[in-house]
């Protein structure tokens, strides 16, 4: 049976890659996000590239208005449902330290707004008891550092969102992976200079579709921050808080 | 656009190289033509470049806008590449009508070089089946052929016309996604020439050894090429070349004893051999970073294209480049049709000859040998390949030059698309 991918966020770098990937394979794509024009374009991309429908759908993680119309789109297409989310925003700390209301909206992008949605959708997922969901959190939420800890709260709010899920949507068989990027060579990153084992887009999601044939639950990408983040982990709090990593 | 601050980077011969703040959108919506576009950076000298200024990186804006699978039109961001294309198309039924040596090349790039593929005596140039282009200027403008000297200036016109943000190109049925390739042994120069001038083959192409001289000089191997039905293999996976090579890795001895032995490969009746599109119009492709081998010093792509009846000059030319023992086993005869669409395409009806060459001072020396013999052949260099010659040569090369330039003088007025290649040859004037 064909399958139906919901992309939440799908105008980012790692989304449009996954849209790529899964749309060879000849899946129906759900393209949600905020450009619609721009979702015009990568749909008509996907539909070049194989997928059998790809669809633009209006999604504002800040807006739950917006959400039953894309799960609406998604049953209308047929097939296995999945849902990919890729949404997230990560303004500089030092422009959330000038303007505190910032918090409202990071956290909400990259955690409440998806939760929410994947609420929203999880008794269709239970209930077709087959599928996946793909949720990309960061290593920025595996431990608050002086950097970007309002993102890194969100995404470590997600991540522990997704756990929950994975426990509650495990049982119906259901897949739930939680994706931990390290830094990717998108437009969120482009301009902020040399970064730590830098991946790209197309390495992530073939990182993730290996982890999916495995049923992985967590995956970091590049592996290296696996052991990177475990350590981080176990630094002690008394010394960890007069580092700056 | 966000700008990344102060980025090094250079042409795929490595020799020419800049600094400066480069965009890298992923939207089309915020391009502005304020610097010049840049997408693989697979021309070998200084077209890709501005040195000290800002360029804008194209490779993101990659996706397929419209594609009518009846009639082969497909509608392209231009920072999609050829290769992708072919890897997407072909197993449709669909394939560009031109390819050049490298997938990595961008739709943007192949139009403002106006690229040529194995096929060009029959297909004519990349721009030739281009049907419109979306320019960015102060606001994006579609052109099409019927837009006269504004078309003519911008296929192989440099993107000094404006940014090239889409075109429509009109793709050909293929047969499959194989090739079905003939082999020939062309024992000498006379050989190789007719050999090449008696193919009818949809693609022909001929790999010479530059390093043989004597009674050898000129032979090489003749490969003629069919789209096909096959089977399809597993997909090789690219390597890559992780360090710079030492630069006696490209050195005489090691050249020439290759060279015989991708000779002798082709046994003497020649042969028929399957292969992936990929491995035949991207040899080169799976090796990625191969531009490496010549180490830091990098190197340089002579190509040139004379007239059919100076054949004789080009293997005087080839001649001086066999004694020398400077060439490396990258070199590539073909027999090149008359199609050309802009003012400042490469294309003439002729034969072309591309040799490559470490990048050191006998190499620089024979090349402005090279040069010399091309302009007194009435033939020209491609600007692609270019790091080395002077403007009035590159000028009297191209007599359409005065008209590109009156185009550009119009449509960039204010000079924000120029490189280092066109502020080198000094282009933008018409002196």
């Amino acid at each position: 049976m064909t399958d139906t991918w919901i992309i939440l966020g799908a105008s980012s770098t790692i989304a449009k890659a996954f849209t790529r990937s899964v749309a060879e394979t000849g899946a129906n794509v759900i393209l949600a996000g905020r450009r619609m024009d721009d979702l015009e374009t990568s749909a008509a991309d996907a539909s070049a590239r194989g997928a059998t429908a790809a669809t633009p759908v209006m999604f504002d993680a800040r807006n739950p208005d917006t959400f039953q119309g894309i799960i609406d789109s998604a049953v209308a297409a047929g097939g296995v449902l999945n849902c990919a989310v890729f949404v997230g925003s990560m303004p500089a700390q030092d422009a959330i330290d000038a303007d505190p209301a910032l918090v409202d909206g990071t956290i909400t992008d990259s955690f409440t707004g998806p939760a929410r949605f994947l609420q929203m959708l999880a008794p269709l997922m239970e209930q077709q008891a087959d599928g996946n969901i793909v949720g990309v959190g960061s290593v920025a939420g595996d431990r608050g550092r002086v950097g970007n800890y309002v993102y890194g709260a969100a995404k470590a709010g997600f991540a522990t969102y997704l756990s929950g899920l994975r426990n509650h949507l495990g049982r119906a068989g259901v897949h739930v992976l939680t994706v931990k990027p390290g830094p990717v060579d998108t437009a969120m990153t482009q301009g902020l200079g040399d970064q730590p084992f830098m991946t790209t887009a197309d390495a992530v999601v073939a990182d993730i579709h290996k982890a999916l044939r495995k049923k992985r639950n967590t995956l970091y990408t590049k592996w290296i921050w696996w052991p990177v983040m475990t350590i981080i982990k176990l630094i002690p709090e008394p010394i960890f808080k007069k580092m700056s990593i | 656009m966000q700008w990344a601050k102060d980025q090094s980077y250079a042409g795929w011969g490595r020799v020419k190289r800049a600094r400066g703040d480069i965009a890298r959108p992923e939207t089309p919506k915020t391009l502005t033509a304020d610097a010049p576009a840049i997408g693989n950076r697979r021309s070998y000298g200084d077209a890709p470049l501005n040195d000290g200024g800002k360029a804008i990186d194209m490779t993101r804006l990659d996706r397929i806008i419209a594609f009518d699978r009846n009639t082969g039109l497909i509608t392209l961001e231009a920072g999609i590449t050829l290769g992708e294309l072919a890897r997407i198309l072909a197993p449709q039924g669909w394939l560009p009508a031109v390819m050049p040596g490298t997938g990595f090349a961008t739709v943007g790039g192949a139009i403002a070089m106006d690229v040529h593929g194995k096929n060009h005596h029959h297909a004519g140039s990349f721009c030739e089946h281009v049907t419109s282009i979306t320019l960015i200027q102060d606001k994006p403008r579609k052109i099409t052929p019927k837009s006269g000297a504004l078309w003519k200036a911008t296929c192989g016109g440099l993107g000094q016309t404006g940014l090239i943000a889409q075109a429509t190109l009109q793709l050909v049925k293929t047969r499959g996604d194989m090739m079905l390739v003939t082999e020939r042994r062309a024992t000498d120069w006379d050989h190789h020439i007719a050999l090449l001038d008696g193919s009818d083959a949809l693609y022909t192409v001929g790999w010479i050894d530059a390093t043989a001289t004597g009674d050898a000089l000129g032979r090489g191997i003749v490969e003629e090429g069919e789209t096909c039905k096959g089977l399809r293999p597993t997909p090789r996976t690219a390597k890559k070349i992780p360090f710079d090579a030492p630069h006696w890795a490209l050195a005489g001895l090691i050249v020439k004893a290759f060279n015989a032995a991708y000779y002798r490969r082709v046994p003497k009746s020649g042969r028929t051999v399957v292969r992936t599109i990929q491995d035949f119009f991207f040899p080169l492709d799976k090796i990625h970073d191969w531009n490496r081998l010549y180490g830091k010093r990098g190197f340089h792509q002579f190509q040139c294209v004379v007239p059919l009846d100076q054949s004789d000059a080009l293997r005087d030319m080839m001649t001086v480049i066999a004694r020398s023992g400077l060439a490396s086993p990258l070199a590539v005869l073909k027999r090149m049709g008359s199609g050309r669409a802009g003012f400042m395409s490469f294309p003439m009806e002729g034969y072309t000859l591309a040799v490559d060459f470490p990048n050191a001072i006998a190499s620089r020396r024979l090349i402005a040998k090279l040069e010399a013999a091309t302009l007194a052949a009435s033939g020209r260099l491609y600007l692609a390949k270019d790091a080395l010659s002077s403007g009035p040569a590159i000028k009297s090369m191209y007599p359409e030059h005065p008209k590109w330039a009156a185009q550009i003088a119009k449509a960039d007025p204010d000079g924000l698309l120029q490189t280092d290649m066109t502020r080198r040859l000094d282009l933008r004037t018409t002196q």
